[in-house]
């Protein structure tokens, strides 16, 4: 008798038809995907995207080249110079580039900047067109650190208790 | 050419190549297959083809820069991979992270696990001709790297498991989606309907309901003829040959033999959870798919758990030990003494006293250790990583030798390979 059902069930494809029969459900449930360009999945608030210098309200830059980011910098993808500014002989970075192509997104430099200069934020759709430009510089930096502002300093507000 | 006609003009053996570029290698694999027409006579993996030098890389950076490049080993199982070297330092330096990262730790081991899993689902199944699995395995991957974002702000090289913890408290707030022109009103709170709450009832609701995804995965391939065709006796191990060819996780189990670090020597948490060890009998590619469906199952018992007690248990993630992990950061601005500490720590790491040390942790695919040898310096003297997928990958010539072509794909799939590891 057995043997006879196992038979039937067979002949008659009884486990396609439930495979099939998972699939066709799902053809009439709600799509899963986004319409990517224009809609894009929830972006947490710790995301490690481009980087990013920040300014203090006032609109003077916060790093002042202690170059603990490059010194925690797995990847060697840091590099600063220093120099004491001309005007009021302020220790600043007299450069500041970031190689995109050695960075691996760890978030050490953020994690370990004392004044929350160097930060990677939420930005992941960017590219490069033209050979060289992998390495990013302060002014390039400083001006990401201007235009996202807002969003940077809502994302470390909302995370401040856990840092 | 020459060799392979002989003077009576009957073709012998020939030899053929598989890789590096094949898209069912999974990586950059080149298998040099000798053949007797379809059947294979000898097979012989070359590996080294994704060769980075983590090991020796890892012997000029302080302890804590190579954490990131651990993700990068076995890139479907991150936070495993991270585990067994941080646990490795923990067990040098002599610390013992506090409850709540014991139990994190737990947690994301198993989301780990299923992740992996689901990639080896899909990934195997599509080898073998059956599409759908793949995108609803990735459906739920989508989820859980919602997850990996949500704590550690990347859905992959996550760098969250630090000596001494691990980096950031859970989140209290999930991420959910925003409004959109096509998704909005009824539609936007179904898809944000378990991102209501915290991060862990994500995990809870998500733990809940991946219990019926993995049935539907086995409407898809269990009884499915096809599936079964493919791959029931093939590629049998006995667990004499298990053993002897230094197998690890569902290889090892899918041949019958019930081990598993986390019940043997258990680690994190694992020893204060509840679940089984599934077994196979037959030690076929059909057995170790059993058993890592079985393993997704109970990964998702384990996730349950973790996050029942980590609801209850607020507190520390760090220890307060100040010469390996920083201090907080309101207390770096305030205090002089901490100042210091976090210019120590992150300018020149901390140092380990000399020894040497093995840790070993159940990643998804095997056994997973990190072999540690300390001079006393602030950088690793040597450390070697065992990666089962290594092992695994040595013994195809035993386990597949006299099958047929097709069934290199499905024995690739059921090692579950993962170059990054395989080549280190």
């Amino acid at each position: 008798m057995k043997r006879v059902t196992e038979y039937l069930k067979s002949l008659l494809l009884l486990e396609l038809a439930a495979g099939l029969w998972v699939t066709l459900k799902y053809l009439f449930k709600p799509k899963y995907t986004l319409r990517f360009p224009m809609e894009t999945i929830p972006r947490s608030v710790r995301f490690r995207g481009l980087h990013a210098l920040r300014r203090y309200p006032n609109g003077e830059e916060r790093c002042i080249a202690c170059k603990l980011c490059e010194a925690v910098c797995p990847a060697l993808a840091i590099t600063i110079d220093s120099a004491p500014r001309a005007s009021d002989g302020q220790r600043r970075t007299t450069r500041y580039d970031i190689d995109l192509f050695k960075c691996i997104y760890c978030g050490f430099c953020e994690e370990s900047c004392p004044v929350d200069s160097i930060v990677l934020t939420d930005i992941l759709e960017y590219h490069m067109e033209r050979r060289g430009e992998n390495v990013i510089t302060k002014p390039q930096l400083l001006a990401m650190g201007d235009r996202f502002e807002k969003s940077i300093a809502a994302n470390r507000a909302q995370d401040a208790a856990y840092r | 050419m020459a060799d392979s006609i002989d003077q009576a003009g009957e073709i012998r053996s020939y030899t053929m190549n598989f890789g590096p570029q094949h898209p069912a290698a999974h990586g950059v694999l080149r298998l040099v297959m000798e053949m007797e027409g379809e059947t294979i006579i000898r097979i012989d993996p070359h590996v080294g083809l994704l060769h980075r030098g983590t090991e020796k890389l890892a012997e000029s950076k302080p302890f804590n820069h190579s954490i990131g490049y651990m993700d990068r080993l076995d890139y479907v199982s991150m936070m495993c991979n991270e585990h067994a070297y941080v646990r490795a330092i923990e067990q040098l330096v002599g610390v013992t992270p506090p409850e709540r990262a014991l139990w994190i730790r737990t947690l994301f081991d198993e989301v780990t696990r299923i992740l992996n899993h689901l990639m080896w689902i899909g990934s195997n199944a599509l080898d073998l001709g059956a599409m759908a699995v793949f995108l609803y395995a990735f459906r739920e991957r989508e989820e859980l790297m919602d997850v990996y974002e949500a704590v550690s702000g990347t859905r992959m090289h996550a760098t969250y498991y630090r000596p001494g913890g691990v980096y950031r408290d859970l989140p209290a707030k999930m991420i959910q989606y925003k409004e959109s022109r096509w998704h909005k009103g009824k539609d936007l709170k179904r898809m944000n309907a378990w991102r209501e709450g915290s991060m862990l009832d994500y995990l809870e609701a998500f733990a809940r309901d991946f219990q019926h995804k993995v049935d539907e995965y086995e409407e898809l391939l269990t009884d499915n003829r096809i599936w079964k065709q493919r791959t029931v006796d093939i590629g049998i191990v006995s667990p004499e040959q298990a053993y002897a060819l230094g197998m690890t996780g569902p290889m090892l189990r899918g041949s019958g033999i019930e081990w598993d670090l986390r019940k043997k020597q258990p680690y994190a948490k694992y020893a204060e959870v509840d679940f089984d060890i599934p077994v196979g009998t037959h030690g076929d590619c059909y057995d170790r798919y059993l058993v890592r469906v079985n393993e997704m199952r109970q990964s998702g018992r384990i996730i349950l758990q973790c996050v029942d007690w980590l609801k209850k248990n607020p507190g520390p993630v760090m220890i307060e030990n100040y010469k390996v992990a920083p201090p907080k950061r309101e207390d770096m601005k305030e205090s002089m003494e901490a100042l210091i500490h976090w210019f120590k720590l992150f300018t020149e790491g901390f140092s380990v006293p000399a020894g040497e040390t093995y840790a070993a942790v159940e990643a998804p695919k095997g056994e997973f250790g990190c072999y540690m040898i300390s001079d006393g310096a602030n950088k690793p003297f040597r450390v070697h990583l065992r990666a089962p997928g290594f092992a695994h990958l040595s013994s195809i010539n035993e386990t597949t030798a006299g099958h047929m072509l097709p069934d290199v794909v499905a024995m690739i799939g059921t090692y579950d390979l993962v170059f990054g590891e395989v080549d280190r």
